[in-house]
């Protein structure tokens, strides 16, 4: 599977299309890290735990969207976009999206 | 407890938190800032740009979708200064370098995350606010800066 965000991929040309896959996920921190985090707030800096459950989050999304575009029968997408919003307090929403594409 | 003990604490901790906040924070930002410009030395020969096509007379080997990001947060001292700004508004000089130090970390860990590339087209930055619901409805102010892009291998000539 080949993702790229990209127009087309480099140096292979497509063949068919197969519309728009997405993926998703939601996530929410637990009060421990929020705890770390909070210490973190009085010396400023990077917040690794969110960090790291972001990046975590990200790739289960970026792996949604290639599950769906496999089952489509697509061997890459391209034009991918990230989004990430704050859908409630606490909890964020981290999407991907993309379109599915053969090529060759 | 004494009424003394009281007023201690009440005005006490916040000025040693302030105070604790401007010197770790200042230390940590000038190690940062330093390891910074060593790394961007490093990846000097892999730009990141924001086109979309570069050299098309090179075949490419391999390309792939590269993604990284940070989480910051400003230290107890500097959001102060930031309340103070939002008095009288203006340059909040406070974020800007925070925001500044936030998308270099981000494109380092982006050529981290892609080491043997030429070079990283349709490179997009994004920037979200992190509340969190914890810690009495005040919230911990953290900044995600994301930065994604397409990482290119050319064939060796």
């Amino acid at each position: 599977m080949i993702l790229t965000n990209l127009e087309t991929v480099p140096g292979k040309a497509i063949t068919a299309h197969y519309g728009l896959v997405s993926g998703n996920t939601v996530r929410a921190k637990h009060v421990g890290r929020d705890i770390a985090a909070s210490f973190k707030n009085i010396v400023g800096g990077e917040l690794k735990g969110y960090t790291e459950l972001l990046e975590d989050s990200r790739k289960e999304a970026t792996n949604r969207m290639a599950e769906q575009a496999q089952a489509l029968g697509a061997n890459a997408v391209i034009n991918i976009r990230f989004s990430t919003s704050a859908v409630a307090q606490g909890a964020s929403e981290l999407y991907v999206y993309g379109t599915a594409v053969s090529v060759e | 407890m004494s009424d003394g003990l009281i007023l201690a604490l009440a005005y006490g901790l916040p000025l040693l938190l302030a105070f604790g906040g401007l010197i770790v924070g200042t230390f940590l930002e000038r190690r940062h800032l330093a390891s910074i410009r060593e790394r961007e030395a490093l990846f000097a020969n892999c730009p990141a740009i924001t086109s979309k096509q570069w050299d098309t007379t090179r075949t490419v080997a391999d390309s792939t979708i590269v993604s990284a990001s940070t989480v910051v947060s400003l230290d107890y001292f500097k959001r102060i200064l930031a309340n103070l700004r939002n008095l009288f508004g203006g340059r909040v000089r406070s974020y800007e370098t925070l925001l500044d130090r936030a998308k270099r970390e981000a494109i380092l860990r982006l050529h981290e995350a892609a080491p043997d590339s030429h070079i990283i087209l349709n490179l997009r930055l994004q920037t979200t606010t992190i509340v969190s619901v914890h810690n009495r409805g005040k919230g911990i102010g953290g900044i995600e800066v994301l930065a994604y892009g397409t990482a290119v291998r050319y064939v060796a000539e």
